[in-house]
């Protein structure tokens, strides 16, 4: 069956040639590991660049939006790609939390490289688990099943509450910056920069996969499952894949979120921010893994602009801790009706027209 | 490729299928011969999806056995049939709506790709080597069906005749044996029908195809072995000429007797 896959030229026996013989240029494939992997290098010099302008406060932001990212750009894949849904994906981003504090509270030798890698393998696991149980789910029985996930785990912080710290979660410490560095980098900077290095790496994969034959099986997957499956694509088994690489990726940003705040509370990895995550990929824009970055930087900076505004307007604390949420909520109204490919839909429609001109 | 082996590509032997009550298939057998045209014709509700449906693995009969080139079929699920050699096209095109017009007849070329999940996942491997062959293979299909020019399109975009035509180019890309296809016909125009019956008795040179049509006209014309299905039963098969000859299948398409005077 294969014999012929490198066959150049269609055979004789042709019906129907119409279109013109094949002087057309083949569409150029370039080597898609390389292409990714020097973007992120780009993006990581961007990013190293930038903190030396910034101030501590800022540079934290800057880290921020980068394990953000991470967790949306995980959803998107599970989300644009494959056409789940997950309501839950704080709960992963909860398991990788814990996961670092447990480790460096109860085994402060192991390297920092070697517990991201660890969160990496425990949210995969948690992601099977689930996604084992949920692929036969569809859409509004997905979500519920991810929902009772986002708002029950993080209660078992508070139920075993001698192991995991109850309400106050775990409190730990993590080296900044190394000691040969001293004095030239700030622990702030050398953390946003380790955390951004990690997502970059972890981004790669997402980017090299979606790219790729899984990518075009999950969104086969996504448009129409009876014709996936008679393509030859094992339906249920990617999707628990796209499940759990997705877990993987929620469970990976709750170490970096870890690591730089040196905290892991329940409180930090509440249904809302499984809410928040979601909706930040729906305003970035869900077709694409763009849309996870500017839906990490909304997330950020929205609700940095948010907390101005009610400072701005003198709100009592009791109104202004909600302000952020409404605007947030309000933007995404807008921009959603807008454009109902969110900013990087709207963006690559704007490169359209200005490259038309 | 080789005259055929006196063997046949498929065989359906016996298969029964009830839901509920009602006998959707009772006892039904088929052969189909490889390098063959085979039509499964039959009124409204005869049965006909269903076992495409069984053949497929979508409904599992009660009793039955299905043979794919001498070896049993028991408990299949669709996803394993590209990977046997065997491909179909739905009654209602199901393309892949938000992926171009290639992306589509690359997806239906995965089951050639070579590369395994840790491939995949990093782009090592054969990442790389898969997603040339598996685009120059799905281009030159496209040429083949004349479909080249449109290939970063979208599907929704196109007209109906040429989203059919990328529906079969999906299902050809990974040179099957055996192609079922589910009324390929409706909603054609002349022309496109003339160019659908060239493509039909093309590929019969290479594979056996099963086609479930309401257009006699091109189920007389392509097929080599017609089988009537009615109310879940086999009431004739044989060559054309003789199921055209045969006053029972009048009779199921009528639902009058055939006038005795007719013949005189």
């Amino acid at each position: 069956m294969t014999s012929s896959l490198r066959r150049d030229d269609p055979p004789t026996d042709v019906v129907a040639p119409k279109a013109a013989p094949s002087t057309r240029p083949r569409p150029r494939i370039r080597p898609v590991l390389l292409t990714h992997l020097a973007a992120a290098l780009l993006a990581l010099l961007g990013v190293v660049a930038l903190t030396f302008l910034v101030g501590p406060i800022e540079q934290l932001r800057i880290a921020k939006v980068g394990y953000l990212m991470l967790a949306i750009a995980g959803l998107q894949l599970l989300v644009g790609a494959s056409g789940q849904i997950s309501l839950g994906h704080g709960a992963f981003m909860f398991i990788g939390a814990y996961a670092t504090a447990l480790t460096v509270l109860h085994a402060p030798m192991v390297p920092l490289a070697a517990i991201m890698v660890l969160t990496v393998v425990v949210g995969c696991l948690a992601g099977i688990v689930v996604g084992a149980a949920t692929a036969r789910l569809h859409g509004p029985y997905l979500a519920g099943a991810t929902l009772a996930l986002a708002v029950g785990l993080p209660a078992l912080a508070l139920y075993f509450s001698d192991i995991l710290g109850g309400s106050n979660g775990l409190l730990f410490k993590m080296r900044g910056a190394p000691p040969e560095l001293a004095g030239l980098v700030t622990d702030n900077q050398w953390k946003a920069w380790v955390i951004w290095f990690t997502v970059l790496v972890a981004l790669v994969v997402l980017a090299t996969l979606s790219r790729g034959r899984l990518g075009r099986r999950l969104r086969a997957i996504r448009d129409d499952e009876a014709a996936a499956a008679m393509a030859g694509i094992p339906v249920g088994r990617t999707k628990v894949t796209a499940f759990v690489i997705s877990a993987g990726c929620g469970s990976l940003a709750g170490a970096c979120e870890a690591y730089l705040l040196g905290t892991a509370t329940p409180s930090s990895f509440s249904l809302a921010l499984s809410l928040s995550l979601l909706a930040a990929l729906v305003l970035g824009g869900l077709g694409s893994l763009w849309g996870a970055f500017w839906g990490a930087l909304a997330l950020v900076y929205l609700e940095l602009a948010g907390k101005e505004l009610a400072d701005l307007l003198g709100l009592s604390s009791s109104v202004a801790d909600n302000v952020p949420l409404v605007f947030f909520g309000t933007l995404l109204i807008v921009i959603v009706m807008a454009w109902p490919m969110g900013i990087h839909g709207a963006l690559s429609r704007l490169s359209g027209v200005v490259r038309r001109r | 490729m080789a005259p055929t082996a006196p063997s046949p590509l498929m065989e359906v032997e016996g298969v029964t299928v009830r839901f509920g009550g009602l006998a959707a298939l009772s006892d039904v057998g088929l052969t189909i011969a490889p390098q063959s045209v085979t039509g499964l014709i039959g009124p409204n509700g005869a049965g006909k999806t269903t076992l495409f449906n069984v053949i497929t693995g979508v409904v599992r009969p009660q009793r039955g056995t299905i043979t794919f080139k001498g070896r049993p079929l028991r408990n299949h699920r669709p996803h394993q049939l590209a990977r046997l050699g065997i491909a179909r096209t739905f009654q209602g095109l199901n393309l892949f709506e938000r992926m171009t017009v290639l992306d589509n007849v690359i997806v239906g070329a995965d089951p050639l790709g070579r590369s395994r999940l840790p491939g995949m996942l990093t782009g090592l491997g054969s990442y790389q080597r898969d997603e040339r062959e598996l685009t120059d293979r799905a281009m030159a299909v496209l040429e083949e069906f004349g479909i080249a020019d449109v290939a970063h399109a979208y599907p929704s975009t196109l007209p109906y005749g040429l989203q059919k035509r990328v529906a079969l180019a999906r299902a050809l890309v990974a040179e099957p044996e055996l192609l079922l296809m589910d009324e390929p016909a409706s909603g054609l125009s002349g022309a496109d029908m003339a160019d659908l019956a060239a493509t039909i008795r093309r590929c019969s040179q290479t594979m056996g195809v099963v086609l479930v049509e309401h257009h006699m006209d091109l189920v007389m014309d392509v097929c080599d072995h017609i089988v009537v299905l009615n109310f879940g039963q086999v009431i004739c098969s044989g060559p054309p000429s003789v199921v055209q000859a045969d006053p029972a299948v009048a009779e199921a398409y009528l639902g009058t007797p055939v006038q005795e005077a007719a013949g005189e």
